[in-house]
């Protein structure tokens, strides 16, 4: 650990962000890696310098994580060479990279939840014995130089996602890691938290250290970073500055053409109520309420975005509304018609429907072993009489998906599992708009996504909006909650605490009734 | 019946339910550590059974408790590695997997075991004298005919040496293991790593952890214990080869870990239970009232650890959400490019 300090220290008095190549942590040259037929990588040059943050940018699966992944040891390059302070360096596993100062953050976090935080950090000690008491002290003393606070003997399982991160990311420090590669970090965060991290990022670099950035948010690369290294298709397209690039450039060259990065936001044609929630509550299994006596109403041509942090009640919801959850008090009215009590099956029939994209992709909607078509066919089926399945029309509407969608896919017998995630995404809303609903409800459809997949699924919603059909859109990222809805709902630990007309509201507005006057954080915690 | 003897009947039965759970509580101790590497061994049942064929095999041929022992735990200890070599390179399902060890461990044993007493006369189908009077030894006895007589003390003191002090080194032995086994996992650098690697193999391994390593260790270690269980169980308990002889006990112990929530320390406690279970059957003499009652039948009575069994599994996941139920990474397999 003292070598550690020392390697992030000592270049203190060298740095000037100078950031032509002078002082160059890690290179990486020519590296390429092929998973079978698949070039992940191909003669891909990365480097990044001593007290800078790099962004690494690049669409899903242009080979950022495989790049990264082999720079923390995971995976070993086919060929290439990396150079750590001139010198060759090969990482055959995480810990010898490790040894090298480079520590990863992964969008995972590699935490373990029945470990308290000091324990999580001090888990490649060689010594005997464990003190835990002398080792939190130690740790807080080392969190404190990058004004990092946390209880270092409060289990993780306890802390928030945003703490959980903070420790990870001390985990990595106080191993020794000088170099530092975070994965989406900002992903799962408020904007305040947001704000948190960069101050201990910037923190960090000004402290030496050399930070990786891996991030789809391109207003936070340009917020943060000193330079940006972009991918494509598992090659570098080149290397900018900040100061000298714009959003524009850099976006044509993740995508490989000029794309429009406006939402569009058709105006609401004719006005006419589609679903009304009064006062509606659904609590747990515990008799824990995950939603709170909410009311709102929506309107068909309408897209009511949902905003708060994971687990604030969403995924609740969404189920009360497709009818999934069993404790649920209060009035939903479709078209004038109640809908409580109903079944999902009779719910789906009145054109009511829902996708939800959970953490993992695969969670929910899809059985991910199965092609696309017999997927499709899932809710499908149910609409047509007689014993056996009708495979046919199934296989028909899977090639119109494919087609309307622009699903990148061999054929529609490919398993879904093998799809990229953003196909898997367009598969199920995909499905669910092949049953011209009347309400759309769609959960973290962009989850994930890179841009141009994101603004396919945009384009989607926005159809489907000037057909008529009213959409609630819940999602994560703010400003594309902004761009794309007509209003926003903010929820809170279960309570409506706005709802905002999109076009005149700011992003603080929504970060502070996201996170304020919550009286129980701990149940924020939720998914990490 | 005077007071006296309802102690000292007392005594004997706590006595003689340690002696019984011994190879329970081995069998819970290696069982706990191979789950804490996040590795689910059906096949305690299989590793008992070939650790008391070959013990066994090896006691009758050689006399020596040594040999017995070291053969016990070599013959276990190659089931494990078997296992861990399917389960933790090939990643082959644990559940499957240990199955199927357990039937392969069935098998091995009772081929081994016969080939111990075949041919011989039925006076050599026993343990060598010479181990049993090895295992008569009670390092902890003293003579309390001194002390005996005196009012108060004398009977408290005769009723923990009757009931405590006259084991065999074994029995101590494997309590002191327990005891080491719990400072390990909590106090020690190495105890920690062990408990990453069931919690989450990715952490560990992404902080420099050699989780492959540290599997096959305890895998292996943990299925020499069942072993050293095994062998205890025909050389001592039974002090002869009978097929089957472990008679279900390896599933009770796979029970007894999740039990006593993967804890050597009450591991010990749990152990002690299933024995008392087991061995109540001799005792109950002492209340004759309750003999003649249904629940306490001599059929039922036989039932009674394998019934035991069954509520203990129900009553530890049925209870309170958010407690801990065991090493997240329990019976999955790990592989580094996957995630």
């Amino acid at each position: 650990m003292i070598k550690s300090v020392q390697g992030c220290s000592e270049t203190e008095n060298q740095i000037k962000l100078d950031l032509d190549d002078k002082f160059p942590a890690i290179e990486m040259h020519d590296i390429s890696k092929s998973f079978g037929a698949v070039h992940a990588n191909r003669n891909i040059n990365f480097s990044v310098s001593k007290g800078e943050i790099h962004a690494l940018l690049g669409e899903n699966g242009s080979g950022k994580s495989t790049l990264m992944n082999i720079l923390s040891g995971i995976y070993f390059p086919d060929s290439g060479v990396i150079m750590q302070d001139g010198i060759p360096v090969y990482f055959r596993s995480p810990k010898e990279s490790i040894k090298h100062g480079i520590g990863m953050v992964h969008q995972h976090f590699m935490l373990v939840e029945e470990l308290t935080a000091v324990e999580n950090c001090i888990l490649n000690r060689k010594s005997v014995l464990v003190d835990l008491k002398k080792e939190a002290e130690q740790l807080s003393k080392f969190a404190h130089r990058y004004n990092i606070a946390i209880d270092p003997l409060t289990k993780v399982r306890k802390m928030s996602v945003s703490e959980k991160q903070t420790v990870e990311i001390l985990k990595v420090l106080y191993m020794g890691a000088s170099i530092l590669v975070l994965d989406e970090p900002t992903a799962v965060l408020t904007p305040q938290e947001i704000d948190r991290l960069f101050v201990i990022l910037r923190k960090m670099r000004d402290n030496g250290c050399s930070i990786v950035f891996i991030s789809h948010k391109m207003n936070e690369v340009m917020d943060l970073c000193d330079r940006v290294t972009v991918l494509r298709k598992g090659q570098t397209i080149g290397t900018r500055r900040i100061s000298e690039t714009t959003q524009h450039e850099l976006i044509e060259m993740m995508v490989g053409k000029s794309i429009e990065l406006s939402i569009d936001r058709p105006k609401i044609i004719n006005k006419e109520n589609c679903l009304k929630v009064r006062n509606l509550t659904v609590r747990d299994a515990f008799g824990f309420p995950r939603l709170n006596d909410i009311t709102f109403s929506l309107d068909h041509g309408e897209i009511l975005g949902v905003a708060g942090l994971a687990g604030s009640g969403q995924k609740e919801l969404c189920e009360a509304i497709a009818g999934l959850q069993k404790n649920v008090i209060g009035t939903i009215d479709f078209q004038g018609t109640s809908i409580m009590g109903k079944t999902p099956r009779e719910i789906i029939k009145m054109g009511i429907s829902m996708s939800f994209i959970p953490e993992d992709r695969l969670g929910m909607g899809l059985v991910s072993t199965m092609d696309i078509a017999d997927n499709i066919m899932l809710k499908d089926y149910a609409f047509h009489s007689g014993p056996f399945l009708d495979r046919k029309s199934a296989r028909m509407k899977a090639k119109e998906i494919i087609e309307r969608l622009d699903i990148s896919t061999p054929g529609i017998h490919h398993v879904v599992r093998k799809l990229s995630g953003g196909n898997i995404q367009k598969v199920i809303l995909g499905r669910e708009i092949n049953l011209n609903p009347k309400l759309l409800i769609t959960a973290y459809a962009v989850r994930g996504l890179d841009i141009n997949s994101s603004y396919t699924i945009y384009d989607l919603i926005n159809e489907q909006k000037m057909k008529g059909v009213a959409v609630l859109f819940i999602g994560e990222d703010l400003d594309v909650l902004l761009e794309l809805c007509d209003r926003i709902m903010v929820l809170n630990s279960g309570k409506v605490t706005g709802i905002v007309e999109a076009r005149s509201s700011g992003k603080e507005e929504i970060g502070m009734l996201m996170s304020s006057g919550s009286s129980f954080e701990l149940d924020n915690e939720v998914t990490a | 019946m005077n007071d006296n003897l309802i102690y000292v009947t007392i005594a004997l039965f706590i006595a003689s339910a340690i002696r019984i759970s011994l190879p329970l509580l081995l069998g819970a101790l290696g069982e706990t550590i191979t789950e804490r590497a996040g590795n689910l061994n059906l096949g305690v049942e299989g590793m008992m059974l070939m650790g008391a064929s070959a013990g066994f095999l090896t006691a009758v041929r050689t006399q020596s408790v040594l040999l017995a022992l070291l053969a016990a735990m070599l013959a276990s200890g190659f089931g494990a590695a078997l296992y861990g070599m399917l389960t933790i390179t090939f990643r082959t399902n644990q559940i499957v997997t240990g199955l199927a060890l357990t039937i392969f461990g069935t098998g091995f044993a009772n081929t081994m075991g016969k080939a111990s007493v075949l041919g011989k006369p039925l006076s050599s189908h026993a343990t060598p004298a010479n181990i049993k009077s090895f295992f008569a030894i009670k390092p902890l006895s003293f003579d309390i005919s001194a002390i005996e007589g005196k009012p108060v003390i004398g009977p408290v003191i005769k009723f923990i040496s009757t009931a405590f002090l006259q084991h065999n080194i074994y029995v101590y032995g494997v309590i002191l293991l327990a005891v080491l086994l719990t400072v390990f996992l909590y106090k020690t650098r190495a105890g920690l790593n062990l408990r990453t690697v069931g919690e989450n193999p990715y952490a560990a391994d992404s902080a420099g952890i050699n989780v492959i390593r540290i599997k096959y260790t305890y895998v292996i270690a943990g299925g020499m214990l069942c072993g050293l269980a095994g062998v205890y169980m025909s050389m001592v308990n039974i002090g002869s080869w009978v097929d089957n002889i472990t008679a279900g006990r390896g599933w009770i112990v796979v029970a007894l870990v999740i039990f006593v929530r993967w804890d050597p320390l009450k591991a010990i406690l749990g152990s002690f239970f299933f024995g008392a279970l087991e061995v109540l059957k001799f005792y109950l003499d002492i209340v004759p009232a309750l003999k003649s009652s249904l629940f306490f039948n001599m059929y039922f009575l036989e039932m009674y650890p394998y019934i035991m069994t069954i509520i203990v599994l129900v009553i530890t996941y049925a209870s309170k959400k958010g407690t801990w139920v065991g090493p997240a990474s329990l019976s999955l397999p790990y592989f580094r490019e996957e995630r």
